[in-house]
């Protein structure tokens, strides 16, 4: 296996973008990538692209095809892959890109992810999500995403005495963040007695615990860490990636506080990496729900199990604390198209270890991860990425 | 177009109410978000004997009994609902009936969201001017639905408005109109269904300031004025922040809105909206006033009026039928379970 690193990155401001279509914003975001790495679209060996539901959201599968197509691609032949994992579609589409280079098989790969999700309404985007849970044992019987994590949350309140407020915490925090990044849905600072006072959506999680439904997308542009030279000084290679399943539904976990797909992916991205949490210098994580980023922090070892609502109060995960979580607002501001998530994750890392975050840069970030779920913690993706 | 205008109106709205904090309360909402988020206290409610035939009559006998006008002189009725009775068969052929109109009339519902009334007004408008009728009334009215727990419930109320539209003795003429239309789906109710479906937030931005802030641009050129110009603006108010929100995106103050902002105390009452508001100001408005009209309709568009208003509207005999203000103020509370009983909420077998 070889060394493999990005060298490009490109993302659509993520919303309810009304006059962007789904073919619309992967053109957007796959041009950017590909100016942003200075390499030449004849260059690309492969694209792989990850999208969770364009089925159900758009009526459209047969999305690698559909890419290839309308970025330029069709004359060229290319192999173009759709790949899926729900949530963590565009991490685990990253992970083939960087297998398929690292193997010495491509030299130059795109990256892409995307997902256009206010063509539906709420109601039925809220279904379309559900299909990542276990239709048979969960969805069938009306359990919707804020179920599965209202559970969690009330557990990590029972077992670890997290609270409201802490949980709550999250999205002021993510949201603050938000507020510096050009890219994100919500730049909009929140005060936490907005999030306290919100909708309740599912106990305790209200309306302003939840990410958005968003339209968007990000694309990445991979390369072979010995070429990387020829087009770009600005390298970010890919020094650790791990990935994980666990079971579909909620209930066939001993434990639902401990996500062990992150276990395991991060255990592998770091083994790979030879780092340990504390190495970490920034991440991105995937706080779907606000109790998803105390999960998170606590999986991936930057803070002990059940410390994570703690780690909130002493401000440790802020753009300025220990270890910053979610600069660019995390799925909370920056929005969730869940296709793009996984990449735009990577886009954000990257672009923070190149020091271009302008106001939500990290001071000194040389290593960063990126954490991306898939559904309620069925799959996992962690990738470590460091500045070169 | 100068010679063309409003020769009277007439307004209906029910007199029942119901809070937006029972509704509210019914849903386990919190009730002061509610009535901070939609800017909608309380809405009015049609009771069982009241439909947009009874809305549509009660409005176009108040704007007959203002003038004297002889009723068969009257060439086309249009009322303009999204809540007619009927699927097939008309209701303005029981206005007509209704006000003695009948037979030698030109009949047609109109169905174009809460917009129909203000097409019904610029149809009204050409076939005066090519004389092919002498007097033309055009009604907006509604007794909108919502299913229950949608934020439209809130604002899906029930009113409507008459106006009587030719070229001798007019109150108000209309100096310009234009429309600004796109197949834009925001807001819809397929065939067979009974209660309406929207896009969310995609009703705001693409749709009503869209339509609205582009057409109202469009008639200011048309009609060489400026926001300073009006002494009143009117728009379409599906809640009681939207008509605020796009006024002064195009330049108008609150107190030019204000006469005609009704939603917060009767509700949305669609196809009558924009139209009752426009009766609201004729109550008040005195010769020499111009008055700014923006109607919206879902699916989606805009009609736009640029109005003066004229001696002759003291002559009117307002007093012969009860003002906008009269109809608000002349109320009766119910709750929500008799809502549910008056809106035919209840399943039984």
């Amino acid at each position: 296996m070889r060394d493999v690193a990005v060298i490009g990155v490109g993302i659509t401001k993520f919303g309810e973008l009304w006059n962007k279509s789904f073919r619309q914003l992967i053109a957007e975001a796959g041009a950017q990538a590909i100016f942003d790495s200075g390499i030449s679209g004849s260059e690309i060996d492969a694209l792989y692209v990850g999208s969770m539901s364009a089925g159900r959201f758009i009526g459209q599968e047969h999305v690698g095809a559909l890419v290839a197509d309308c970025s330029g691609f069709s004359h060229i032949h290319i192999p173009s892959t759709r790949v899926e994992s729900a949530c963590a579609s565009g991490g685990v589409a990253f992970r083939q890109g960087y297998f398929s280079v690292a193997s010495g098989m491509n030299d130059v790969v795109v990256i892409g992810g995307v997902e256009k999700m206010t063509d539906v309404v709420g109601s039925e985007a809220t279904d379309i999500l559900a299909t990542g849970l276990d239709q048979e044992w969960e969805a069938f019987f009306g359990v919707t995403f804020p179920g599965i994590y209202a559970m969690i949350a009330t557990k990590h309140m029972h077992d670890f005495g997290t609270t409201r407020e802490q949980i709550a915490q999250v999205a002021v925090k993510n949201h603050a963040n938000g507020a510096l990044n050009p890219f994100a849905q919500y730049k909009k600072e929140m005060k936490l007695e907005s999030i306290l006072k919100a909708p309740m959506v599912a106990y305790p999680l209200g309306l302003l615990d939840c990410s958005p439904v968003s339209d968007g997308a990000s694309a990445l542009v991979l390369c072979a860490a010995d070429k990387a030279k020829n087009y770009t000084d600005k390298i970010v290679k890919i020094i650790g990636t791990g990935q994980a399943s666990d079971t579909l539904p909620l209930h066939g976990r001993t434990d639902i506080c401990t996500f062990k797909s992150t276990v395991y992916a991060s255990k592998r991205a770091y083994e790979q990496a030879k780092i340990k949490p504390d190495d970490i210098d920034v991440a991105e994580v995937h706080d779907c729900f606000t109790i998803a980023e105390i999960l998170a922090i606590e999986d991936l070892g930057f803070v002990k199990k059940g410390q994570g609502g703690k780690a909130i109060d002493e401000k440790i995960t802020t753009l300025d604390g220990k270890i910053p979580i979610n600069p660019s607002g995390g799925l909370k501001a920056k929005g969730h198209p869940v296709g793009a998530t996984g990449v735009a994750q990577i886009s954000e890392i990257v672009l923070q270890l190149r020091g271009e975050a302008e106001k939500r840069q990290v001071k000194d970030a040389k290593i960063g991860l990126t954490h991306n779920v898939g559904a309620g913690g069925a799959s996992c993706v962690v990738n470590i990425l460091e500045a070169m | 177009m100068k010679d063309i205008g409003i020769i009277s109106y007439g307004a209906s709205i029910p007199r029942l109410r119901i809070k937006s904090t029972d509704i509210a309360k019914a849903w386990g909402k919190n009730p002061d978000t509610i009535v901070s988020g939609l800017g909608i206290i309380e809405k009015s409610v049609p009771s069982l004997d009241q439909d947009v035939a009874t809305i549509s009559v009660e409005a176009a006998r108040a704007a007959i009994n203002r003038c004297n006008i002889n009723p068969q002189d009257i060439g086309a009725i249009y009322v303009g609902s999204e809540s007619h009775p009927y699927a097939v068969k008309p209701t303005g052929t029981i206005v007509g009936e209704a006000v003695g109109a009948t037979p030698i009339l030109k009949v047609a519902d109109y169905e174009f969201a809460c917009k129909a009334g203000t097409a019904a007004i610029q149809t009204c408008m050409a076939l005066v001017k090519s004389d092919m009728i002498k007097y033309g009334m055009a009604i907006g009215a509604d007794t909108s639905q919502a299913a229950p727990g949608d934020v439209l419930e809130y604002a899906a109320s029930a009113g409507g408005a008459a106006f009587i539209i030719g070229k001798e003795k007019i109150i108000a003429n209309i100096n310009e109109t234009c429309s600004y239309t796109t197949d834009t789906p925001d807001f819809w109710r397929r065939e067979g269904r009974k209660y309406p479906a929207h896009g969310g937030r995609f009703t705001g931005t693409p749709a009503y300031f869209r339509h609205i802030t582009n057409n109202a641009k469009n008639l200011m050129e048309l009609a060489n004025t400026k926001p300073e110009d009006y002494n009143y603006a009117v728009f379409h108010q599906p809640n009681g922040k939207f008509p605020i929100r796009v006024a002064k995106m195009l330049g108008f103050t609150p107190e030019q809105v204000k006469q005609g902002l009704l939603c917060p105390i009767i509700g949305n009452t669609y196809s009558g909206s924009s139209m009752l508001g426009l009766a609201s100001v004729l109550d008040v408005a005195n010769p020499g006033d111009r008055v700014f009209v923006a109607s919206y309709g879902s699916g989606a568009g805009s009609d736009a009026f640029d109005i003066t208003i004229n001696n002759n509207i003291n002559d009117l005999n307002k007093s012969n039928a009860p003002l906008v203000s009269k109809l608000i103020e002349e109320k009766k509370y119910i709750d929500y379970a008799t809502y549910t009983k008056y809106r035919d909420l209840l399943y039984w077998e």
